[in-house]
């Protein structure tokens, strides 16, 4: 008698609840955002606040999931098939391959403003109070005796740049000298006692486990550890030279024509760039674009002579094949008798 | 003649089975050599025989056996110790074993990274003594036999407490000192379960991924494990690569458990013949 009676609850209750599910799609749209390890704490801040910029416009109320993991890994996903409308990566590399599996335009990073990349970064320096070992630049990490911690570039997107950054200062430094690049490399990950596979593994060696005397570090990821991780015991170097890194955006092509959410998904990219969205990531220590915005952060970020991927390696395609591929020089500095 | 077992449907049964095993196993599996299938012969070859993939092969079968070889002499003593003696908090210590089964294997691997880095609790007292446990391959076999201890704890235990203690008795009346009592009742008895412990401890050690690539420092030549050289494949995108590697590591591996089977296999018949 009573497992009759669940059993008709349970009935009713179902019943109750699928039309209910299914009866609001109208007003209601998802979106997800396939992203990288350290946005997560920056897009939490920004959906909720585009979700009420465009409940204000359109009326409608959108909720946008998100998916964080590496960044390589993450468009790995999205080619395999998980349904992203917009995806916010490390390194365009990762967008080109979600591109060349057909799912993205080909054009994408003509499509918004800036590269398609609302917010960058450079590469700075974490190192322990007081800078012990006096680290001052780029130089300073060759010298014998000093331990540098960055991840492993096969592996992680976010090293990829640490390698170009040293690669390119010496390129500035040396007039474009190749030979001098490399050697200068070779040199730095001589220093490396431990490649973690993600740039958070790096941060935790460096700043957990107390190894190394400097970690190679985005500067939001830095900044993060100076002033909320470990309050105090680490200050930021920032080297006279570094790379502008961009971090870009595109809308899944693929994915919001079957979603239909091609109009939201387009929105919420362009409200990166709105003074709002702007002032959202530069409080999660992302430079941002707006000069009007820069300049309320001027304290946060210190003056670094940038040079761009396009400019000394000529784009992510190449540089990914000569440095990071197999065979590439990264996995000569590691070839036995380099 | 066909045979009457008690409970009908062996059909029905095998042909779950098949599907079960296909559906999750072959199928996929076989994917993998699909996708390797897109490379000609000599591309295979060049990459699964490049120096730093036979490093990791190195690496990788050799810190999985020394995990195995350690958990199946200490499985068994956890075993022994856990069926013969009763002990306040012995469910407690019972629980503990199978830990390493439900956590994240990550939890893992960040914990052993923080007792055995240099800066840890015994890490530092291994530094102090010139040993290095963390960021080597020691640190790689130390990640292994953490998650393999289960799998031979519980695989002895069912056995022991079946073994009968008036066996035991019985050897001793007869003049058995203890070594031989241990060598020729216990030890018989046991071994099948412990090769099937130590196979099966083997075979999780070798596809660990999640714990290995924070104790090991992931240096090239030196402590990367064949996952990790699969994973830094997929960040190319190079799937063709990826799987290569992942077929010579499922061969091997098959090859490899296929021959404890085997050897299990003549241990029991020689045991029936006896």
């Amino acid at each position: 008698m009573t497992y009759k009676k669940t059993l008709i609850a349970v009935f009713s209750i179902a019943l109750v609840l699928v039309p209910s599910l299914g009866g609001s799609a109208q007003t209601n749209v998802t979106l997800l955002n396939v992203s990288y390890d350290p946005t997560r704490e920056l897009y939490q801040e920004l959906n909720a606040a585009f979700a009420k910029a465009w409940k204000a416009k359109s009326g409608q109320t959108v909720t946008i999931n998100q998916s964080h993991g590496g960044s390589g890994k993450q468009a790995r996903a999205v080619i395999d098939g998980l349904e992203a409308d917009v995806v916010t990566l490390a390194l365009g590399y990762d967008v080109d391959a979600i591109q060349k599996a057909g799912l993205i335009a080909p054009n994408w990073q003509k499509r918004l403003p800036n590269n398609s990349s609302p917010y960058t970064s450079t590469i700075v320096f974490l190192v322990r109070k007081g800078n012990p070992k006096r680290i001052r630049d780029w130089d300073d990490l060759v010298k014998p005796g000093i331990s540098v911690i960055t991840p492993n570039p096969k592996t992680s997107g976010g090293a990829r740049w640490n390698h170009l950054a040293a690669w390119g200062y010496v390129l500035k430094r040396q007039n474009g000298d190749d030979a001098k690049a490399r050697d200068f490399v070779a040199r730095l990950f001589k220093n490396v006692p431990v490649l973690d596979s993600g740039a958070r593994g790096s941060t935790t060696t460096f700043v957990e486990r107390g190894i190394g005397d400097v970690l190679i570090a985005w500067e939001n990821e830095a900044i993060l550890a100076a002033r909320e991780l470990a309050k105090g015991d680490f200050e930021i170097v920032v080297p006279t030279v570094s790379i502008l890194a961009e971090p870009p955006v595109s809308v899944v092509d693929k994915v919001v024509d079957k979603h239909k959410t091609r109009t939201v998904a387009q929105a919420y990219l362009e409200f990166l760039y709105s003074d709002e969205g702007q002032r959202i990531a530069a409080k999660h220590y992302y430079r941002p674009r707006t000069p009007s915005v820069t300049a309320e952060f001027s304290q946060q970020f210190q003056q670094v002579q940038m040079f761009t991927i396009d400019e000394l390696f000529g784009g992510w395609q190449k540089a990914q094949a000569s440095h990071f591929n197999d065979g590439g020089i990264f996995d000569q500095i590691y070839q036995p008798g380099f | 003649m066909k045979k009457h077992s008690v409970l009908p449907g062996f059909g029905l049964t095998m042909g779950f089975t098949l599907l079960y095993l296909g559906l999750l196993v072959l199928i996929p599996l076989s994917m993998a050599f699909l996708k390797a299938s897109s490379l000609s012969w000599d591309q295979f070859w060049h990459i699964v025989t490049a120096p730093r993939v036979l490093a990791s092969y190195r690496l990788s079968f050799g810190a999985s056996f020394a995990a195995a070889l350690i958990n199946a002499g200490f499985g068994l003593l956890v075993a022994w110790v856990l069926v013969r003696y009763s002990f306040p908090g012995r469910a407690i210590v019972d629980g503990l074993v199978d830990l390493p089964f439900a956590l994240p294997t990550a939890v893992g691997g960040l914990a052993l990274t923080a007792t055995y880095a240099p800066t840890g609790w015994i890490g530092a007292k291994l530094a102090a003594v010139g040993i290095k446990a963390a960021y080597s391959p020691l640190g790689v076999v130390i990640a292994l036999t953490f998650i393999g201890l289960p799998f031979v704890v519980r695989t002895v235990q069912p056995v022991l407490v079946d073994l009968e203690r008036e066996v035991e008795e019985a050897a001793a009346t007869l003049g058995a000192n203890r070594l031989q009592t241990f060598r020729q009742i216990i030890l018989p008895a046991v071994f099948p379960s412990v090769l099937t412990g130590f196979a099966l401890a083997f075979a999780r050690a070798l596809g660990e991924y999640g714990s290995v690539v924070f104790i090991s420092g992931n240096m090239p030549m030196r402590t990367e494990i064949v996952p990790l050289l699969i994973m830094t494949k997929l960040d190319q995108f190079d799937y063709a690569g990826a799987t290569a590697i992942a077929v010579v590591m499922l061969v091997i591996s098959f090859g490899l458990l296929f021959a404890i089977n085997i050897l299990q296999w003549l241990n029991a018949r020689r045991l029936s013949a006896a």
